[in-house]
C-alpha cells in the first residue's frame, strides 16, 4: 500500500498545475453559494443555520462530481498514460485509492472553501455548530460516493463525454430513489416495501439526516459501503 | 532474464499474438521487427505486464508476470509506443514521480535518480518545461529517461528511436549499447540498420508467430549480398 503515497500526491498535485482546478472551484463555489442565496433564500429565512446551502448538494454534485471525475480514468487511457502507470510497481487497487483519495480530497478543498459562509452566519447570528459541522460531514462523506461512482463509469471508456453523461445518469437514479415525487411515481408500479428499499439507497434519504445534525452510523456506512463497492468494481473494470 | 513461453492474446476474434516463445539473457540486445500489426507491441505489453495473455506466460529474473506482476514491473524498464506522459508536468516533476514509484522515496535519492535519467538521456535544457510543450524527439527522450531511471536489469523498448533525429538516434544506439553489457534488452524497430548496429540478435515476427530467431549475421548470410529489406520483405510476405 505504500505506493498510494507518490500517486496520491502527483494526483492531487495535478489539479492544480492545471487552470481546469481553478475554474471547478470558482463554479462550485458560486453555484453553492449562489442556489442558497437566490433559491434557498439564505437571508430570508432569518436564520443562523446553512441549512439553505447544504440542502442543494445532492444537487449540486450531480453535475459537478461528475465534472470533476469523469477524466480520472478516460483521460488516462486516452493519452496513453495507462500504460505507463500499469507498468509501475503498483496494483490496480493502489492506483484506484490513490487516485480516488486525491480527486476526493480535491472535492474537501472545494467544499471546505465555503467557510466564509461559516462564518456569515456566526457573525450574524448563534449557529448550531453540531448541526454545521455534521453536515459538512455527510456532505464529504457524499461526495465520496458520487465520486466513486464516476471513477468507476470513467473506468468504462476512454472518451470523457460518454464518462460524464454516465456519472450524471447513474448519480441521478441514486438520487431520484429517495425524491418523494418519484417514489410516489413507483409507489404506483411496485409494492410499499420494495420502494422503500430502493430508497434506502438514496444519496438525499442519507444526507438529510446529517443537515439535521443527527449522525446516524448506518448513514456513515452506507456511505462508505457504497464507496467501497463502487471502487471494487472499478478495480474489476481495470483489470478486465 | 526473460523467458517467453507461448504467449497468445486475442482481439475479439482476431489472433494479434499467437504463441511466441523466446529467451533472452543479460547481454543480449533483442531487436523485435515485423510488419505493422505483426503484434511486436503487444507482445511486450504482456511481458511488462500490461495486458493479460490469453494462454502463456513470460518469466523476468524468474518472476511470473501473470503471477506476480509488481515483481516482474519492479525488474523493467518499459518505453511503451509513443512515449506516454503526464503532459502538465514537467520534465522534472514527472520523473520525480517515477523516481518516488521506483522507491525513491528519500528527497537526495530521488533527486540523484532524476539528475541521472536527465543527464544520460541529455534533458537537462528542457528540465523546466512541460511535457506536453516538447517536440516529438524530446518527449521520446523523456520516455525513455522514465525506463531507465531506476537502472533496471531488463529493458523493454517499443521503437526507442522512433521521432529522434540522426544525431539523437546513434546517440540513444550508443547509450543503449553501452548499459546492454549488464542488462537483457528487447528493441522493437522499423530500422533495420538499427538492428544489424546494435542488436545480438534478431527475431521478426509475422502474423502474431516468429518466423525468425537467430543472429544479425545469420540473418545476413540468408540472402548474401541482397538489401536487408529485401530479406525482410521476401520473409514477411511469403505466408501473408
Ligand atoms: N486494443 C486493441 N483492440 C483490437 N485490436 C488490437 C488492439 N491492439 C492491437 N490490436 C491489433 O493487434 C494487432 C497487433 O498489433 P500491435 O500493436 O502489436 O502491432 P505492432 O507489431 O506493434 O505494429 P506496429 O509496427 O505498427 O507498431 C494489430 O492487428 C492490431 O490491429
Ligand atoms: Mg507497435
Amino acid at each position: 500500500m505504500s505506493q498510494i503515497t507518490p500517486v496520491f500526491k502527483r494526483e492531487f498535485l495535478g489539479y492544480f498545475r492545471s487552470p481546469v482546478a481553478y475554474v471547478f472551484l470558482v463554479v462550485f463555489l458560486m453555484a453553492s453559494v449562489g442556489l442558497a442565496f437566490f433559491i434557498g433564500g439564505f437571508f430570508r429565512t432569518n436564520l443562523a443555520s446553512l441549512e439553505s446551502f447544504f440542502v442543494f448538494h445532492p444537487w449540486l454534485f450531480l453535475f459537478l462530481i461528475p465534472a470533476a471525475g469523469m477524466r480520472l480514468w478516460s483521460e488516462e487511457k486516452r493519452t496513453g498514460t495507462v500504460e505507463l502507470l500499469f507498468t509501475l510497481p503498483i496494483t490496480t487497487l493502489e492506483a484506484v485509492l490513490a487516485k480516488f483519495f486525491a480527486a476526493w480530497a480535491f472535492l474537501t478543498v472545494a467544499i471546505l472553501l465555503s467557510f466564509p459562509m461559516v462564518i456569515t452566519v456566526g457573525y450574524l447570528g448563534d449557529p448550531d455548530w453540531g448541526v454545521i459541522a455534521s453536515s459538512y460531514l455527510g456532505s464529504i462523506l457524499m461526495a465520496g460516493s458520487y465520486l466513486g461512482v464516476c471513477s468507476l463509469t470513467s473506468a468504462l471508456t476512454r472518451n470523457q463525454v460518454i464518462s460524464f453523461v454516465l456519472s450524471v445518469l447513474a448519480c441521478l437514479v441514486l438520487l431520484f430513489l429517495g425524491w418523494s415525487v418519484f417514489n410516489s411515481v413507483l409507489h404506483s408500479v411496485f409494492p410499499v416495501w420494495l420502494v422503500d428499499l430502493l430508497a434506502n439507497f438514496s444519496f438525499a434519504t442519507h444526507f438529510n439526516a446529517f443537515t439535521k445534525g443527527i449522525i446516524d452510523p448506518k448513514d456513515v456506512v452506507f456511505f462508505l459501503s457504497l464507496t467501497g463497492f463502487t471502487l471494487f468494481l472499478n478495480v474489476v473494470a481495470l483489470e478486465r | 532474464m526473460i523467458e517467453v513461453k507461448g504467449l497468445v492474446k486475442h482481439y475479439g476474434s482476431k489472433r494479434a499474438v499467437d504463441g511466441v516463445s523466446f529467451t533472452v539473457n543479460r547481454g543480449d540486445i533483442l531487436g523485435f521487427l515485423g510488419p505493422n500489426g505483426a503484434g511486436k507491441s503487444t507482445t511486450m505489453k504482456m511481458i511488462t505486464g500490461f495486458l493479460r495473455p490469453n494462454a502463456g506466460t513470460a518469466l523476468v529474473n524468474g518472476h511470473d508476470v501473470t503471477r506476480d506482476p509488481v515483481a516482474v514491473k519492479k525488474q523493467l524498464g518499459y518505453l511503451p509506443e509513443s512515449a506516454p506522459a503526464y503532459g502538465e508536468m514537467t520534465v522534472e516533476e514527472f520523473l520525480g514521480f517515477i523516481a518516488e514509484t521506483r522507491d525513491f522515496r528519500a528527497r537526495d535519492a530521488r533527486d540523484a535518480q532524476v539528475e541521472r535519467a536527465l543527464g544520460l538521456t541529455q534533458l537537462a535544457p528542457v528540465r523546466r518545461q512541460t511535457i506536453e510543450t516538447l517536440s516529438k524527439g524530446y518527449k521520446q527522450r523523456v520516455g525513455f529517461a522514465q525506463a531507465l531511471l531506476h537502472n533496471p536489469p531488463v529493458l523493454i523498448l517499443d521503437e526507442p528511436t522512433d521521432g529522434l533525429d540522426p544525431n539523437q538516434k546513434n546517440e540513444v544506439r550508443a547509450l543503449i549499447k553501452n548499459l546492454a553489457a549488464e542488462k537483457a534488452v528487447v528493441l522493437s524497430t522499423h530500422i533495420l540498420e538499427e538492428v544489424e548496429a546494435i542488436c545480438t540478435r534478431v527475431i521478426i515476427i509475422s502474423q502474431g508467430k516468429v518466423v525468425v530467431d537467430e543472429t544479425p549475421a545469420q540473418f545476413r548470410a540468408r540472402q548474401p549480398g541482397a538489401r536487408l529489406d529485401a530479406i525482410f520483405r521476401s520473409l514477411t510476405t511469403s505466408d501473408a
